[in-house]
């Protein structure tokens, strides 16, 4: 499982670029915004914890379809599927990686960008945390999405139409954390009930997501 | 005594399914009728929301056949997953675009009512937004059946998309909850004491919500004939071509 996880890692740094692809698109929005809200600081105070988080979502989605359709296409996934290591396992392995590759990346440059929307300085703990707990439910519930699109010749679009009402309570309670101590308020709540989320979909949701990927590949 | 059971047989299923159809579109028929026209003609007006307190016979209704339909095709997405039966991943499979468009319904219903109540048509309002995802999980839920070829596949993928969006749809109901208080009243009908509905509205109202139930039976049963016949049709066809 570990030699899967340093192969995944690998993977997504050195082939396609895919590594840097989220990061750019975070940085972009995080330009494009201020570009088009207008440059008043207290406006962009105002809105920058929920720009923050949708940035990371979106980043998170660009990703997604890479998934598994990569090792589908050339057969890898079938191996994985018939080697000892369970199903659910490579799941998870493969979902860690990916949020080791945009997860963990977006939450350290969240605070640099969190700068360019003039976040409150209250903020920036709680947005990173919020960002380091949160976008592990991100990538474990886009993998569920990536296992049942994984067949599909254009998955892309409709991956996104799936995952994304899946992300609600994971954006709301994120967000919400981040707004509330940007204000001065305890973000204990909202965040103990994001990580909450993302206990859950870590438990639970590899096992939808190996279900799903062993029908894609009968 | 029969099983219940024994209606998952595709046979049993067209036979029962032959004549419940017409009676339960029929009754739905006469109740939404005679309830449509007693709550809009003749009840009276609220003495603060005039007769806008009526769209009360479309909204409410429909907004229960909304969240219903979704909780129906989790039972036959389970029923499917667990036992196999054709006949019930066809049957989630037909509430899905019913229970879109209730939901659709009562959206529309509580812009038109809030336009002149609340001043705005739309508000962030947990209810509405709730009901908004609600909407797009069964956009994602029907996007996904028409992008699988095989039935088989389609039927178990879309299947654990239900379990775990439901899941996901409770998450975020409560989400909404938390994140906004909103200008939506309680709940219009309760069990508890003091219930705020007067009987001149309750009464037509049961008939409309029992209407739409019935509604709902009547448009999926005709949705799950549909598509057991087109996949006797589909069969019949490969057996064709097997042949020549």
């Amino acid at each position: 499982m570990i030699a899967l996880l340093i192969r995944d890692l690998r993977l997504a740094v050195r082939a396609g670029g895919g590594f840097g692809l989220g990061l750019g698109f975070f940085l972009i929005l995080a330009v494009l915004v201020p570009l088009g809200v207008g440059p008043d600081p207290a406006t962009l105070g105002v809105i920058a914890p929920g720009i923050l988080w949708i940035g990371a979502l979106l980043a998170c989605l660009l990703s997604l379809d890479r998934l598994f359709a990569l090792d589908h296409e050339d057969g890898s996934l079938d191996l994985l599927a018939t080697s000892p290591i369970p199903l659910e396992g490579v799941v998870a392995v493969k979902a860690a990686a990916h949020w080791a590759t945009t997860g963990l990346p977006l939450a350290l440059a969240a605070p640099v960008l969190g700068i360019l929307l003039n976040l409150p300085g209250s903020g920036y703990t709680v947005l990173v945390a919020s960002l380091l707990l949160g976008t592990p439910a991100l990538s474990m519930i886009g993998a569920f999405g990536a296992a049942l699109t994984v067949g599909l010749k254009r998955g892309g679009l409709l991956l996104s139409l799936l995952v994304l009402p899946l992300y609600v309570p994971t954006l709301v309670f994120g967000a919400q954390a981040v707004a509330r101590a940007a204000q001065g308020l305890d973000a204990a709540t909202p965040l103990l009930l994001m990580a909450g989320i993302t206990a859950g979909s870590i438990a639970l949701l590899p096992f939808a997501a190996a279900f799903a990927l062993r029908i894609n590949l009968r | 005594m029969a099983s219940l059971w024994e209606y998952a047989n595709p046979v049993k299923f067209m036979k029962l399914s032959g004549w419940l159809l017409p009676l339960s579109a029929l009754l739905a028929a006469v109740l939404i009728v005679t309830g449509l026209i007693w709550g809009f003609f003749l009840t009276t007006e609220d003495f603060r929301q005039g007769s806008t307190v009526k769209i009360i016979f479309l909204h409410v209704p429909s907004a229960l056949m909304a969240i219903n339909a979704w909780a129906m095709m989790l039972v036959a997405s389970l029923v499917w997953l667990i036992r196999r039966h054709h006949v019930s991943a066809l049957a989630a499979k037909a509430a899905a675009p019913v229970g879109a468009v209730m939901t659709l319904i009562a959206l529309f219903t509580g812009a038109v009512w809030g336009q002149p109540m609340w001043g705005t048509w739309w508000a962030w309002d947990p209810r509405l937004t709730s009901f908004l995802i609600l909407f797009l999980f069964y956009l994602g839920y029907m996007a996904l059946w028409s992008a699988i070829d095989d039935p088989d596949t389609a039927a178990d993928l879309t299947a654990v998309l239900c379990l775990v969006g439901s899941v996901f749809a409770v998450l975020s109901r409560y989400a909404a909850l938390f994140w906004n208080q909103g200008l939506h009243q309680g709940a219009s009908l309760s069990v508890a004491p003091g219930t705020r509905m007067d009987m001149t509205y309750k009464l037509p109202l049961y008939l409309c919500m029992t209407g739409f139930g019935l509604l709902f039976l009547a448009l999926v049963l005709a949705g799950t004939r549909t598509e057991i016949r087109a996949r006797r049709a589909r069969a019949l066809l490969t057996r064709e071509r097997a042949h020549a």
